[in-house]
């Protein structure tokens, strides 16, 4: 009877009626929180006991040599990879691990991918309408009708990378560079939560490195981001907390200059070039 | 609506337009010219036609799935094949107590074979809409089926083709076998009507060859339409990067599954209509061959663009009609031969040859209304555009 009773009170939301794609909850804590996550490639540990948390809102730079664990660390957040142990947490609602990519991509988090991967035979144009947060699923794309906000969407996307005289061009002939601002493009279509940005910067000028480092530091406060990135001056130019990975596990976090006089992160990584 | 879209694309309108003006030739040509004059179309060429265009509904199909999809699937004859077999049970059960055996209910092989009911799956058949009914629902569920196990599993390439070629192959030894009352390895034949209308008849016989045309016809809108529409983007996406396309939130295996299903029904059509015209259906259309053949009519037509198919479709059968009749044990070394040049010279298949007629693209100007906007404009040769992305300087400017 109490639960009759209870949903005569129309004002509230049910536990039953809230769907599990309900927006994240970060009133608690983190928006990503990892912990303990360990990976093992054919016996190799690529991810050794991780534990990670991003707060909401928050810009975090993720550095480490090669092989560290950074793209796998993606790998896990993003549902390609699951790990062996351990829990990933997007806010305090989602459990990361129990979900399938397209999943989480449609909870709010995007990502930009090393290598960049934009759909070559599409034109850059339909490229960012595909990423755009819309139904996605089969019927409604079906019959999706382009309107004039969507357009004008696209259009402004377009303007902030820069590529708005080659909308109509195939993706396939653009240049890396101009590629990473495609995918970073694509994301900002999406309007994810949360961001994951692995190494921007790659192929890019002097020029577009700080156009990128504008963009990446514009958008934290609104959206959380995680970039991971070789290049030191980049990092410098916008990291707040710059977490070390190394061997699959956290070496050092702090500040830019904190991390960057730790005897440890010195000897396993600066020392080894710079 | 989503489905009449592509009538106001260019390219649809011409297609149409070559299809019905031929359909329309072929009629008068058959009916208003007297037998013996040097243009009549004898009954035979109508069927004959007819027949290609079974073929070149069926090609448009698996074009959906290759040329869009990237499926490759070597297995599209057992969806053909399987709305041949509906219609098959369909035309059977009109030939009624006209059989050899004179047995009201039964066909005559299962006279032969000494049964005494018409087995379960034979029920229903009599009646024209039911068949219509079976002759979408046999191919589709199982391409919901297959494709629910293969999307799911996440199989893909080479491996996916393989399987395909396995379905069609488990298929075939199944339908060869007696037991499965599907007349073994003669298969269904000596139909007698459709509808009511005398398969014999030359007026029943152009009826098929137009029904034909405009199932090609309404085939091509569907495929069109689906590919003109988001959906048939976030297809091409899954065709070029199908982790990526996941990552954008796309559920890719239900995006593949809804495009392999509405393509194997559109091949199951083809094989219904294929079925009267040529007047038997028998396991030998489950042939892995015959699945391979109709991939090599799509490349050489030329891949992801529809109509292309259907030129390879109709071009190969025409050489092969002709080519059989002169060298019948040349033929596939012929369309080998056809395949390794084409493939090497003409990569894009003979679509490639024709001028281009891309569709205009979805906002080409922020005040455009959507598709089919300023037809006439090709971003690709538009030489403001083509001077801005090889200019150096202007892609400093522009990023
Ligand atoms: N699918 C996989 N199978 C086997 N080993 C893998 C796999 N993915 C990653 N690894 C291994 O895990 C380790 C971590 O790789 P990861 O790509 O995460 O490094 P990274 O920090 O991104 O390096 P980089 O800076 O070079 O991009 C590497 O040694 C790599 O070889
Ligand atoms: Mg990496």
């Amino acid at each position: 009877m109490s639960f009759i009773s209870e949903l005569s009170h129309r004002d509230r939301v049910f536990d039953f009626l809230t769907p599990t794609l309900s927006p994240v909850d970060v009133r608690h804590g983190p928006i990503l929180y990892m912990d303990g996550v360990t990976v093992t490639f054919d016996g190799f540990r690529a991810i050794n006991d991780l534990s990670l948390t991003i707060d909401d809102g928050e810009l975090r730079c993720i550095i480490g040599p090669n092989g560290a664990g950074k793209t796998t660390m993606m790998d896990i957040i993003t549902g390609k990879t699951r790990p062996d142990t351990g829990s990933v947490w997007f806010g305090s609602r989602h459990n990361l691990l129990t979900k399938s990519e397209p999943d989480i991509a449609s909870l709010g988090i995007g990502r930009k991918f090393q290598k960049p991967t934009v759909f070559e035979a599409l034109s850059i144009f339909e490229n960012l309408e595909l990423a755009m947060s819309a139904d996605k699923r089969v019927f409604p794309s079906l019959t999706a009708r382009m309107t004039g906000e969507t357009i004008d969407r696209i259009e402004e996307v377009l303007t902030t990378v820069g590529l708005t005289r080659l909308r109509h061009r195939a993706a396939g002939i653009l240049s890396h560079g101009q590629k990473q601002w495609l995918e970073i493009g694509m994301l900002l279509m999406q309007k994810p939560r949360l961001l994951l940005v692995d190494e921007p910067v790659a192929g890019m000028t002097e020029q577009e490195m700080e156009r990128t480092a504008e963009l990446l530091t514009s958008l934290a406060g609104k959206q959380s981001v995680v970039v991971v990135e070789h290049d030191m001056g980049f990092v410098r130019s916008i990291a707040r907390t710059v977490t070390v990975l190394h061997q699959g596990s956290v070496l050092a976090e702090g500040t830019m200059d904190q991390v960057s006089n730790d005897p440890k992160v010195i000897e396993v990584y600066l020392g080894e070039g710079a | 609506m989503w489905l009449t879209r592509p009538l106001s694309e260019r390219s649809t309108q011409l297609f149409l337009g070559i299809l019905f003006i031929a359909m329309l030739l072929v009629t008068v040509l058959h009916v208003a010219l007297p037998e013996g004059h040097a243009l009549h179309v004898s009954a035979y060429t109508v069927t004959l036609l007819g027949k290609y265009l079974c073929y070149a509904l069926l090609a448009v199909a698996v074009d959906l799935v290759w040329g869009y999809l990237g499926i490759l699937s070597l297995g599209h004859g057992a969806f053909f094949a399987l709305g041949g077999y509906a219609m098959g049970m369909y035309l059977m059960r009109q030939i009624g107590d006209r059989g050899v055996y004179g047995d009201p209910l039964l066909p005559d092989f299962m006279v032969f074979l000494n049964w005494d009911a018409l087995p379960w799956y034979w029920q229903g058949f009599d009646m024209a809409w039911f068949a219509v009914i079976m002759v979408l629902l046999a191919p589709g569920l199982l391409a919901l089926v297959f494709g629910f196990l293969a999307f799911r599993s996440r199989v893909t390439g080479v491996y996916l083709s393989i399987i395909t070629q396995a379905l069609t192959f488990a298929l075939m030894l199944a339908f060869f076998r007696n037991e499965m009352g599907f007349g073994g390895n003669n298969g269904l034949t000596d139909f007698k009507d459709i509808l009511g209308f005398n398969l014999r008849t030359d007026a029943t016989r152009l009826g098929l060859f137009l029904a034909t045309g405009v199932a090609l016809a309404v085939g091509y809108i569907v495929c069109r339409a689906i590919v003109a529409s988001k959906l048939g983007r976030v297809s091409i996406a899954c065709r070029d990067a199908e982790a990526r396309t996941r990552f954008l939130g796309y559920r890719v295996e239900r995006v593949q599954l809804f495009v392999f299903v509405v393509s194997a029904m559109l091949a199951g059509v083809a094989g219904a209509l294929y079925v009267p015209q040529v007047g038997i259906i028998n396991p030998s259309e489950f042939s892995p061959l015959f699945s391979i053949e109709i991939v090599v009519w799509v490349a050489l037509g030329g891949r992801a663009t529809l109509y292309g198919a259907v030129i390879g479709a109709v071009l190969v059968n025409y050489a092969k009609t002709v080519f059989t009749g002169i060298m019948p044990d040349a033929w596939l070394f012929a369309l080998g031969a056809l395949f390794v040049l084409v493939t090497v010279f003409l990569p894009k298949g003979i679509a490639g040859l024709l001028p281009s007629l891309r569709r205009p693209k979805v906002g080409d100007d922020p005040a455009a209304p959507g598709p089919g906007h300023d037809p006439g404009y090709d971003p690709d040769h538009d030489p403001d555009q083509a001077a801005d992305a090889q200019s150096p300087a202007n892609r400093e400017a522009t990023v």
